[in-house]
């Protein structure tokens, strides 16, 4: 139920007319999705105020079925052309929705100078271990050993993790769920959205016709439980058997600070300066 | 401050013209990246943006600032960015988005001499050809070439008119001598010039189609936030904005944006002939290079032979109309450019029968002379 007290329909927030959509059965990405939508439906934001910029990838096709003002841009450049558009216009909720290769490779330069500065976006990155759209081949995120068609030995590469690289570049707020937990990444979503700065926040997602299929790692539903079986949930931080359990993933709101939002201190700092020459 | 501003006369270098051009014009964000030697031009606008209260950002690389660019245009801004030869090669990418998703911006390029890190505090005209063809597919642009400090003002003041008319991307074409080269400017007070603006669609219905357009070809902008929730792709898109593969509509959209230059032609053409009627012989020059052939062709004059000059200043679309009616009956033309030879090929297509075609090419990182101007010229005619 949103703050008017009107229960969340995701319906009111798709463009149902461009249905069937283009995902592949079992892919996680629709989870994503949902969960997003439903946390701006809780936040209860105007949809003409919505903003949706994507890149390239099957992350970058989720934007054409929201009901809102929505871009799809280049490959990797979503959070250039957000910090433009979010600076032109303070007024939209600008919300970036880009996949690991996309976020990662091409874009893994605008990511970090994106986490630096925290303008107030929040970026949604689906990590699905994989180049789907292009019929799967390595990305960043690939763990070791998996076999895709541009590791036909298996992944030597060390895999990113993007969530550490976000908070060590500065992000207001850094996140990560699995699809299987989709009130949880509902919440983590919606503390992104709430948070002034940049929020980063991935969702571990799973591609079961080009990568799971690949590898042996079973139905859709199998991929998403052993997701959850390598997960540490956050409240576990301090548990006794950590030592035991090196690998597990960490869920949850990994960081917050409050570091100043840019467009904010860009504004004081403009201000500041006519008061100063008497241009005010 | 410029808004208000009386016309006044100062001394400026072309890259700090091209700012205050920009500002008067209206563009309101600039999001750039440091490469000699169009540095200045961001530098000017860090200055003046906050100032008419825009926004101002240097970005982490020339990716990032097209992108950047392009943000701030689709939420209603008038947007620029400045490069040189590396720069650019790396804008390309999203000049494409924006001639394909129609999204106006204006983005300088201060040429340098290249390939790659090349001659970057000499000048040379080489990227010809990097401006009409840098990004890939079939796609419209326009590329405007002045040759004055005063030009490069009123010019990038006329590149955003065009840009935000037609929804193209314009390119300010001129090299690192006019850069920096100090010339005097008017500048103009706020009455004096002629601002055009995007057409916005008002009343948003269910049935709005952004990319559908009437006879003028160009479809209303759309301001995110007035209601409309539309999409915008650089996938091949049908009139209501979602990609398509459909033959007929991706038909019916490429011929749109690649149309919409041409029935506006008279609108984007410019040029400028000197002493053409009589002259037997044609020089064909632009930018930093009509300097030096405004000289030539009077001491080629003073000397007996009949020559005058073909400056394009819109460089693309070239200005076929213009420039046939002119070297019609042309005993021959020389086509003066610091490149290995790029313009020439342009002029080659539209050369009547009987017309020799000579290149004078300077590709060492200097500026062709009138001198070398005048012996081409002389040779043009001997050989003739």
């Amino acid at each position: 139920m949103n703050e008017a007290g009107k229960q969340f329909n995701i319906r009111d927030y798709l463009r149902e007319y461009l249905f069937p959509h283009f995902l592949c059965p079992g892919c996680g990405h629709g989870i994503a999705l949902r969960a997003l939508l439903w946390a701006i439906d809780e936040l209860d934001i105007d949809k003409d105020r919505l903003a949706f910029v994507s890149g390239i990838g099957c992350s970058g096709r989720l934007g054409a079925y929201i009901d809102a003002n929505t871009f799809h841009v280049t490959h990797g450049r979503p959070l250039a052309f957000a910090t433009g558009l979010k600076l032109a216009r303070p007024d939209l909720e600008v919300i970036v929705i880009t996949g690991d290769g996309d976020c990662l490779a091409i874009g893994g330069n605008h990511l970090i100078h994106a986490c630096r500065r925290n303008l107030n976006i929040t970026c949604m990155m689906l990590n699905n271990e994989v180049y789907g759209m292009t019929g799967g081949q390595v990305s960043p995120t690939t763990s070791s050993e998996r076999y895709t068609t541009t590791t036909p030995y298996g992944n030597h590469e060390p895999v990113f993790d993007a969530c550490a690289l976000a908070e060590a570049a500065g992000a207001g707020m850094v996140g990560r769920e699995i699809t299987l937990q989709t009130p949880g990444l509902k919440d983590v979503l919606r503390q992104g959205l709430a948070h002034e700065g940049f929020s980063f926040i991935e969702v571990m997602s799973d591609c079961t016709e080009v990568f799971g299929r690949k590898n042996d790692l079973g139905s859709s539903a199998e991929m998403v439980l052993t997701q959850k079986a390598s997960v540490r949930p956050d409240f576990l931080e301090d548990a006794v058997d950590q030592p035991f359990r090196p690998h597990q993933i960490k869920t949850g709101v990994l960081a917050k600070n409050d570091r100043p939002e840019y467009a904010e201190s860009w504004r004081r700092h403009i201000e500041a300066m006519k008061r100063e020459r008497g241009h005010a | 401050m410029p808004d208000s501003a009386p016309t006044k006369t100062v001394n400026l270098p072309g890259n700090h013209a091209c700012a205050l051009g920009a500002i008067a014009a209206g563009c309101r964000f600039y999001a750039g990246y440091p490469i000699t030697p169009s540095s200045e031009v961001a530098e000017r606008m860090s200055v003046e943006l906050p100032r008419v209260d825009g926004v101002f950002i240097q970005m982490e690389d020339e990716v990032a600032s097209m992108g950047a660019i392009l943000g701030a245009s689709m939420g209603g801004m008038k947007v620029m960015t400045a490069t040189s030869g590396p720069g650019f090669s790396l804008k390309q990418e999203n000049i494409g988005y924006a001639a394909g998703a129609e999204i106006p911006c204006v983005i300088v390029n201060v040429m340098r001499g290249g390939p790659s890190t090349g001659l970057p505090t000499r000048p040379a005209q080489a990227d010809v050809m990097q401006a009409r063809w840098g990004t890939h597919g079939d796609h419209p642009i326009v590329v405007i070439t002045p040759d004055s400090v005063p030009e490069i003002y009123a010019q990038t003041i006329r590149a955003f008119n065009l840009s935000e008319q037609l929804r193209v991307p314009v390119v300010m074409l001129y090299d690192e001598a006019l850069g920096h080269l100090i010339e005097q400017v008017s500048l103009s007070g706020s009455g004096d010039i002629e601002i055009a603006n995007r057409k916005w669609a008002a009343d948003p219905k269910p049935e709005f189609q952004p990319y559908a357009s009437g006879d003028d070809l160009i479809p209303e902008m759309v301001r995110p936030g007035d209601g409309f929730r539309t999409h915008t792709t650089g996938l091949t898109h049908a009139e209501n904005g979602f990609p398509t593969q459909d033959p007929e509509l991706v038909d019916q959209y490429m011929r749109r944006i690649l149309d919409k230059l041409e029935i506006h032609n008279a609108l984007i053409e410019s040029f400028e002939a000197i002493d053409t009627e009589d002259a037997d012989y044609l020089v064909v020059a632009f930018g930093i290079t009509a300097r030096a052939a405004r000289r030539a062709i009077k001491q080629a004059r003073e000397q007996g032979v009949r020559v005058g000059m073909f400056r394009p200043i819109t460089l693309w679309p070239f200005p076929v109309a213009a420039f046939e009616s002119i070297v019609g009956g042309k005993h021959g033309v020389l086509i003066a450019e610091m490149n290995a030879g790029q313009l020439i090929t342009e002029i080659e297509r539209y050369r009547p029968a009987g017309c020799r075609v000579d290149g004078l090419n300077r590709i060492d990182g200097e500026t062709i002379t009138p001198r070398q101007i005048l012996n081409s010229l002389r040779e043009l005619a001997d050989n003739e």
